[in-house]
């Protein structure tokens, strides 16, 4: 079981390498060098800042992007050029396929946000001449970023599971959206009564809450990041992935792969 | 004990967005294949072949019924192990390479690592296509795919083989080496289920047909069965290029040829057309009796649309 999820894995990692994803690298790597060499010159004693919010923003939306992209395609593709008649007729599960589906691009998704966070490091060091010890915040605000990729992966592959390309890139790209103002959402909703609170509450708790997950402005003003925030952010990802992963599996059980 | 056992299958999809409507693709299906056939799956297009073969692999779930192969449920991934399949026109991740997609499908089909390597060259070698291993697959004309298609049905050695429209897509060569591979398999043992709507190549190959159109099963039985069971059919072949009204009257189909006129028609009606013949003072030349074909058999059974199904042992 484990080793055919771990297959499933490795083939969508190649096939996201094959397929040149990785080279978002490239326009990833110009977009800093032009950034850090342009601060260096018009900014003062902020250029540490900009690149920080620059370089870790970039992070999130080109993985973001990836996500989406290769993520909503990851079944509806596989349904539509047949593949998967030749997957399900070995003694490979549904869940497997999914599972390993999204641990493929999960894996594509940290191996890129790795080889970009060498870059923002090198932009950093490149302006500054120094790392200094609240950098290493940078590192949490990445890893926050990771389960931002882990839970947008879940929902493409769950809108994937059900819908066609289009629609699923839809769906996915409005909720990464309003999970970024999830916080504002649940400000909204306390500030109401009735019905009217109910709902929006439940919509605020119902939308992925990206905004919770994003701590790029205060680590790049230096801030310490909680030991309670990283479990609790942990904990609150993970469970959604899981969560939207089920969802995948429920739908795509019951699917005829016409 | 029966390789394959169709117990009332059965398949209707639901078509149409706003208006749901039922179309049904499979009326229950009653069939048994035994060990170490080679059983051809007969229909024409959108007859319900390839549905039949996607309810026996699990691709999609049946309205009722149930199916056994090697006397397990056919949803069971024991059975996956012991299966192997080859989709209508296959379409492979066309980023890898043929060794890399074969590699890939041990993996998933449970082959230990230290044979794989092994077995994937053989494989490669088996099909043709012992060079072209490191090729990718976009970059493969349709027979080539159709042979990685059938590498890796048989790649893990299953017990059972389905394969859907094997021959497609293959020039006369390529077919000749898929019908030699298909007897190949039969003697290894293995079980055979193919569908086809090249009546040739099942009448080769078959050890028994079942022929399907619109989603219900017309006939099963050895193909020699099935054919003598039609009217037989005479040819008659006469001097000169007259055709006597009368033998036209009897439904004959006449061409000329040379300075002899030649005539098909049924067996019954034999004798009728030689009185004919030797009352116009026709000089007859050949009375041949016209075996039937599978073709033949095929094309009146589809035409009969109201025929009672027919189902020999």
């Amino acid at each position: 079981m484990k080793a055919r999820i771990s297959y499933i894995a490795a083939n969508t990692f190649r096939e996201a390498v094959r397929d040149r994803v990785l080279y978002n690298l490239i326009a990833f790597a110009l977009l800093l060098v032009g950034a850090a060499i342009l601060v260096g010159q018009i900014s003062i004693d902020i250029e540490r800042l900009v690149v920080i919010n620059l370089g870790l923003t970039a992070v999130s939306l080109f993985g973001m992007l990836i996500a989406i992209f290769i993520g909503i395609g990851l079944v509806s593709k596989e349904i539509e050029k047949r593949t998967l008649y030749t997957m399900f007729s070995r003694p490979v599960r549904r869940w497997e396929f999914i599972v390993g589906k999204f641990f493929g691009l999960a894996g594509t998704l940290v191996v890129n946000t790795f080889l970009m966070a060498i870059g923002v490091f090198a932009a950093l060091l490149y302006v500054s001449h120094h790392l200094q010890k609240p950098d290493a915040w940078l590192l949490v605000a990445l890893y926050f970023i990771i389960l931002q990729f882990l839970m947008i992966t879940a929902i493409a592959l769950l809108f994937s599971s059900f819908s066609s390309p289009l629609l699923s890139a839809v769906f996915a790209f409005s909720l990464f959206v309003v999970g970024s103002f999830a916080e504002d959402l649940r400000g909204f909703a306390a500030m109401t009564k009735g019905v009217t609170r109910w709902l929006a509450t439940g919509a605020a708790y119902l939308i992925p809450n990206f905004s919770a997950l994003n701590v790029i402005s205060s680590v790049a003003h230096g801030e310490a990041v909680s030991g309670q925030l990283v479990f609790y952010n942990s904990a609150y990802a993970l469970f959604y992935a899981a969560l939207a992963l089920c969802g995948a599996v429920l739908i795509f059980e019951r699917r005829d792969l016409k | 004990m029966s390789a394959i056992q169709i117990l009332g299958l059965e398949k209707t999809y639901t078509i149409g967005f706003w208006r749901k409507r039922p179309k049904r693709a499979l009326r229950p299906l009653h069939l048994a294949v035994e060990e170490g056939e080679i059983f051809g799956f007969l229909g024409p297009n959108g007859a319900g072949k390839t549905t039949t073969l996607k309810l026996l692999m699990g691709l999609v779930s049946p309205t009722a019924g149930s199916a056994r192969i090697l006397g397990i449920d056919a949803n069971d991934p024991r059975v996956k192990a012991q299966i192997g399949f080859l989709p209508e026109q296959p379409y492979f991740y066309d980023y890898l390479t043929a060794r890399e997609l074969l590699e890939y499908y041990g993996q998933l089909s449970g082959i230990p690592a230290k044979d794989r390597g092994g077995k994937v060259e053989a494989m490669l070698q088996r099909v043709g296509l012992p060079d072209a291993g490191d090729i990718q697959l976009r970059k493969f004309s349709k027979g080539m795919l159709q042979r990685v298609g059938i590498a890796q049905a048989i790649l893990h050695d299953p017990k059972v083989v389905f394969l859907d429209e094997p021959m497609s897509g293959l020039d006369p060569m390529g077919r000749r080496e898929v019908r030699d591979l298909i007897e190949q398999l039969k003697k290894e043992g293995k079980t055979v289920f193919f569908s086809t709507h090249i009546l040739s190549d099942a009448e080769a190959l078959c050890d028994r047909v079942a022929i399907i159109h619109l989603g219900e099963l017309r006939s099963v039985g050895v193909v020699a069965d099935l054919t003598s069971s039609m009217h037989g059919k005479v040819e008659l072949i006469w001097q000169g290029a007259v055709v006597p009204a009368s033998i036209r009257a009897l439904g004959a189909e006449c061409h000329l040829s040379a300075d002899t006129m030649r005539a098909v028609l049924a067996e019954d009606k034999q004798d009728a057309a030689i009185d004919a013949l030797r009352r116009e003072k026709l000089r007859l030349v050949s009375i041949t009796p016209v075996r039937a074909t599978l073709e033949d058999y095929f094309l009146q059974n589809l035409r009969s649309e109201n025929a009672p199904s027919e189902v020999m042992a």
